[in-house]
């Protein structure tokens, strides 16, 4: 009986990890892209919540995306720069596969960018730990978590002409 | 939703000062104290795969590049006065100051700024600026060094730099220096770090674009040391280096180390041809 209620409790468990995105959670090192560099299946299961994925892109501490990119939907967060392309109607010109594989790691959609990765945690030339100038720890986690990825692709896929 | 478009507003302000900032003034001429006519653009040296060479100055905004127009508006002045101070000063075992051996600074230091880092035949070393004076330090005046990019030593470079204002910049890049100089472009195109960015993809490939809030220049560095509005010190030019590298989510170099020697001479070459301009004024 007491095993019974042990195993019930576990289930639940497993299925309250499931939902919070981390039971289904595909790994950085685990991501398949297309021949195209698009990754068709969600990272977490979950939808990604576009108004998080906007404060992501706004926020320097996370996606910062705002630094290279132009975005009117975003022109409440002061300074857009201008060393990536304006992000607006990116909705309509990509699908999701796209967007997701570009946010995971733009070098696999296109060849050798300046846009950093965001779900990549190997390959690096001297990573650091965040802004600190110092080494990066073995388990270096990517800079944007799985759902945080969900969340700017699900933003992106707001920004129609 | 009144409150929402006053937000509006104001971030579309900011927005477009920018852009006005970003492109003011980049044509001024750069003369310092009426007198000290400045070369801030010029045609790129063979080695470099640029059309134009620019100082930063001609990438602030009209504000910050008039403090540089006058010593008496250029804050960074005041630590060529302390220097020299330091410059006169009797210190170490030898009991002598840097005045005993060189004399007047104005004539004995005048064109050194413009040619180092430089290849020093006795050491059989490259040696930057920084390194020049410790060895002093240490092996003429019996004194401790100073810190590599402490508020001494770059003072100290500072009041070096003022004697060669207005010189072109012209670092040796072939014969001893080579290998370093070889060593120094291969960090230079380096992507480093979680961001995986190198020196090139901000200040070569993207140089006069907004990157966030900062007008990106070529990343040259006849202006250092640099007074910056942002820090409100003179900055060394390797901890500049130091702080490029760690905004890539990178492990940085250490200042004083050889790997930012050797891209302290590649940094420098890139700028052959442009005045000496420091203590400069950056934002
Ligand atoms: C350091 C600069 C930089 C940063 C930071 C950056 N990007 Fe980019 N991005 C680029 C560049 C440059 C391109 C154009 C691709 C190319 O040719 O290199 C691009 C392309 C894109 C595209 C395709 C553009 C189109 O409409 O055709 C999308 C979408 C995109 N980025 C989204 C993002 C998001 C989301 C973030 C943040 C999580 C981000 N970028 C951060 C530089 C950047
Ligand atoms: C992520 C973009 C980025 C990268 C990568 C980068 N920098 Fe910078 N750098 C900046 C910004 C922004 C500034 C401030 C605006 C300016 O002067 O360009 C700056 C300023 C400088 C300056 C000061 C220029 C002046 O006139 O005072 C120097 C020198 C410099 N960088 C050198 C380097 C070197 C060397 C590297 C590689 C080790 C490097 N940077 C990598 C963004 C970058």
């Amino acid at each position: 009986m007491k095993h019974l209620s042990n195993m019930i409790a576990a289930a639940g468990l497993a299925v309250l990890g499931a939902s919070a995105g981390h039971a289904a959670e595909t790994a950085p090192g685990a991501v398949s892209h297309d021949e195209y560099g698009g990754v068709a299946t969600s990272l977490t299961g979950a939808p990604g919540d576009p108004a998080r994925g906007a404060e992501i892109m706004t926020s320097r501490g996370l996606g910062n995306c705002i630094a290279c990119h132009q975005v009117s939907a975003l022109s409440h967060a002061p300074w857009h720069g201008e060393v990536g392309p304006p992000l607006d109607g990116a909705g309509d010109r990509w699908t999701e596969a796209d967007l997701r594989g570009i946010v995971v790691n733009s070098k696999m959609v296109f060849d050798g960018t300046i846009m950093p990765a965001y779900y990549k945690v190997s390959g690096f030339t001297r990573p650091g730990d965040l802004y600190t100038g110092k080494a990066a720890p073995a388990d270096l986690p990517p800079v944007l978590t799985a759902q945080q990825v969900e969340d700017v692709v699900a933003f992106l896929l707001t920004l129609k002409d | 939703m009144a409150k929402l478009t006053v937000t509006t507003a104001i971030a579309a302000c900011a927005l477009m000062g920018g852009a006005v900032a970003a492109s003011a003034d980049e044509n001024a001429t750069l003369i310092v104290n009426g007198e000290i006519e400045m070369v801030t653009r010029t045609a790129a040296p063979d080695h470099v795969p640029l059309g134009e060479i620019r100082s930063g100055w001609t990438f602030r905004t009209g504000e910050t590049q008039a403090l540089q127009m006058d010593d008496f508006d250029n804050p960074g002045m005041i630590f060529v006065d302390q220097a020299i101070d330091a410059w006169n000063t009797v210190e170490g075992s030898a009991e002598k100051s840097c005045a005993s051996c060189h004399e007047d600074v104005e004539t004995s230091m005048e064109g050194v700024r413009a040619v180092y880092p430089k290849w020093n035949e006795d050491a059989g070393e490259l040696r930057t600026l920084a390194m020049q004076i410790n060895d002093c330090r240490e092996s003429q005046m019996g004194a401790e060094p100073y810190g590599y990019t402490s508020a001494d030593m770059t003072a100290m470079e500072a009041l070096i730099s003022v004697q060669s204002r207005g010189m072109p910049v012209n670092v040796a890049i072939d014969g001893p220096a080579a290998p370093y100089w070889e060593m120094g472009k291969e960090i230079y195109y380096t992507r480093y770090g979680q961001l995986e960015l190198s020196c090139a993809n901000c200040h070569e490939d993207n140089y006069d674009n907004m990157i966030r809030a900062d007008h990106l220049s070529q990343g040259q560095i006849n202006g250092f040391p640099t007074y910056r509005l942002k820090n409100a010190k003179l900055n060394q030019v390797q901890d500049r280096f130091k702080g490029c590298v760690r905004d890539t989510r990178g492990e940085t170099f250490s200042p004083g180390g050889p790997e930012f020697i050797a891209l302290e001479l590649y940094v420098a070459s890139r700028g052959n041809g442009l005045s000496v301009e420091g203590p400069s004024v950056r934002n």
